[in-house]
């Protein structure tokens, strides 16, 4: 299991899908300011709802480098072979990629809310947020790349798939931040966070069963 | 008697609502070995996945004792790192040793090379030290053969000899004679 994660952090880091995210979560929050202008007041009221939406989008980055490499090289293949469930694979796959994409991702916020010129409790807020909407960010990407494996041109698709279900989490992350700290919307955030990370290894491992037939 | 490695009792395959097989019987005790034959799409990579338990029968008894490894033609190894270190993955899993199966199939001297650099035969070789080096008692080998020139199919035959007189067994799927010739042919039409 530890080196099923150990390799999962490997390959995120060589291949690169770690980087990805990273790169693309800061682009928005370069661009965002060329967009709407360079006005203070503004970007630092929008600033927090424009990071969530830059989070959800670079958690879609990965989405077709997650499962489907391993099942089409027959990774997957062997591990059942050698005995391990498909849900201890999706646990240690949802574990690797939430460390290769969570913290990164929480440490990269900070410039991106010098960027937007967030005041330091807004930042605070948010970093709080990320921790908490990350885990649940990670496993929508691994069930849905899980039940996307197989599939030709699985990105527009993974897209419609994924995005709807987290609207949850971009609502209660930024609305933790717009409403001052409201600790109702952090409560609904951590929940909505914990069932996508409960359910993940589950509909991950059954994608994964399913799509050997 | 010694307990079987693997025992199929009636087994049937379903595939796309089409049945490729039923009423399968096939024992393998330590030492034994059996080959499947047959026109392509008659079911004899299903026959494979089924006793690797990776396809569920239609019907029937699946039953094996011990570890089983798996060579088809999913290679599994990570193509950037090198040879040593991506079947030192599967070894580390398996508690075995992964020199011993890069030894036995020739590749030893590649153990430093990219997976991504090898060619086709050179992989098959991987994927038959990954079987080697496991240490696992039943193989089941879906064309061991394709790819592999004569040296490798010689290397494949003494592995396999080699591997039956510890008391493994072996269920292969092929079309070209690999060296199991005392063991029975199945036919699957």
């Amino acid at each position: 299991m530890i080196a099923l994660v150990l390799r999962e952090l490997r390959l995120a880091a060589t291949g690169g899908h770690a980087l990805l995210p990273l790169i693309f979560f800061l682009l928005v929050a370069t661009l965002f300011p060329f967009a709407v202008g360079p006005d203070g007041p503004l970007l630092a009221r929008t600033g927090g709802g424009a990071l969530w939406m830059a989070a959800l989008l670079a958690a879609l980055l990965p989405v077709d480098r997650l499962v489907e490499p391993d099942r089409e090289a027959g990774v997957l293949d062997q591990l059942a072979v050698r005995g391990s469930g498909e849900e201890a694979v999706a646990v240690a796959k949802l574990a690797g990629h939430w460390l290769s994409f969570g913290p990164p991702l929480i440490i990269a916020a900070v410039p991106a809310a010098a960027l937007m010129k967030l005041p330091g409790e807004v930042l605070l807020r948010l970093e709080i947020g990320l921790l908490a909407g990350t885990p649940g960010l990670a496993a929508l990407t691994l069930m849905v790349s899980a039940l996307t494996a197989g599939l030709r041109a699985t990105g527009a698709l993974a897209g419609l798939l994924m995005l709807p279900l987290a609207v949850p989490i971009l609502i209660f992350g930024a609305g933790y931040i717009e409403g001052g700290g409201d600790a109702g919307a952090l409560k609904l955030l951590l929940a909505v966070s914990l069932l996508l990370v409960a359910a993940a290894p589950f509909a991950a491992g059954a994608a994964i069963r399913a799509g050997r037939d | 008697m010694p307990e079987a490695l693997l025992s199929l009792t009636n087994v049937a395959c379903l595939r796309g609502g089409r049945l490729l097989f039923e009423d399968m019987n096939l024992t393998l005790a330590p030492g034994g070995a059996a080959v499947l034959t047959g026109p392509n799409g008659a079911g004899k990579s299903s026959l494979i996945r089924v006793a690797a338990g990776l396809l569920r029968a239609a019907g029937g008894l699946v039953q094996r004792s011990g570890a089983a490894a798996l060579a088809d033609e999913g290679l599994a190894l990570d193509p950037r790192l090198t040879l040593a270190r991506a079947l030192g993955f599967w070894a580390r899993l398996d508690g075995g040793d992964a020199g011993a199966g890069m030894a036995a199939m020739g590749v030893a001297h590649l153990a430093r090379v990219p997976v991504r650099m090898l060619s086709t035969g050179q992989r098959k070789r991987a994927v038959l030290a990954r079987v080697i080096a496991s240490g696992a008692p039943l193989w089941l080998l879906d064309e061991p053969g394709n790819g592999l020139d004569p040296e490798g199919l010689e290397r494949l035959r003494e592995a396999m000899a080699a591997h039956r007189a510890r008391g493994g067994a072996i269920l292969a799927a092929t079309h070209q004679p690999i060296g199991l010739d005392d063991a029975p042919r199945i036919l699957l039409a």
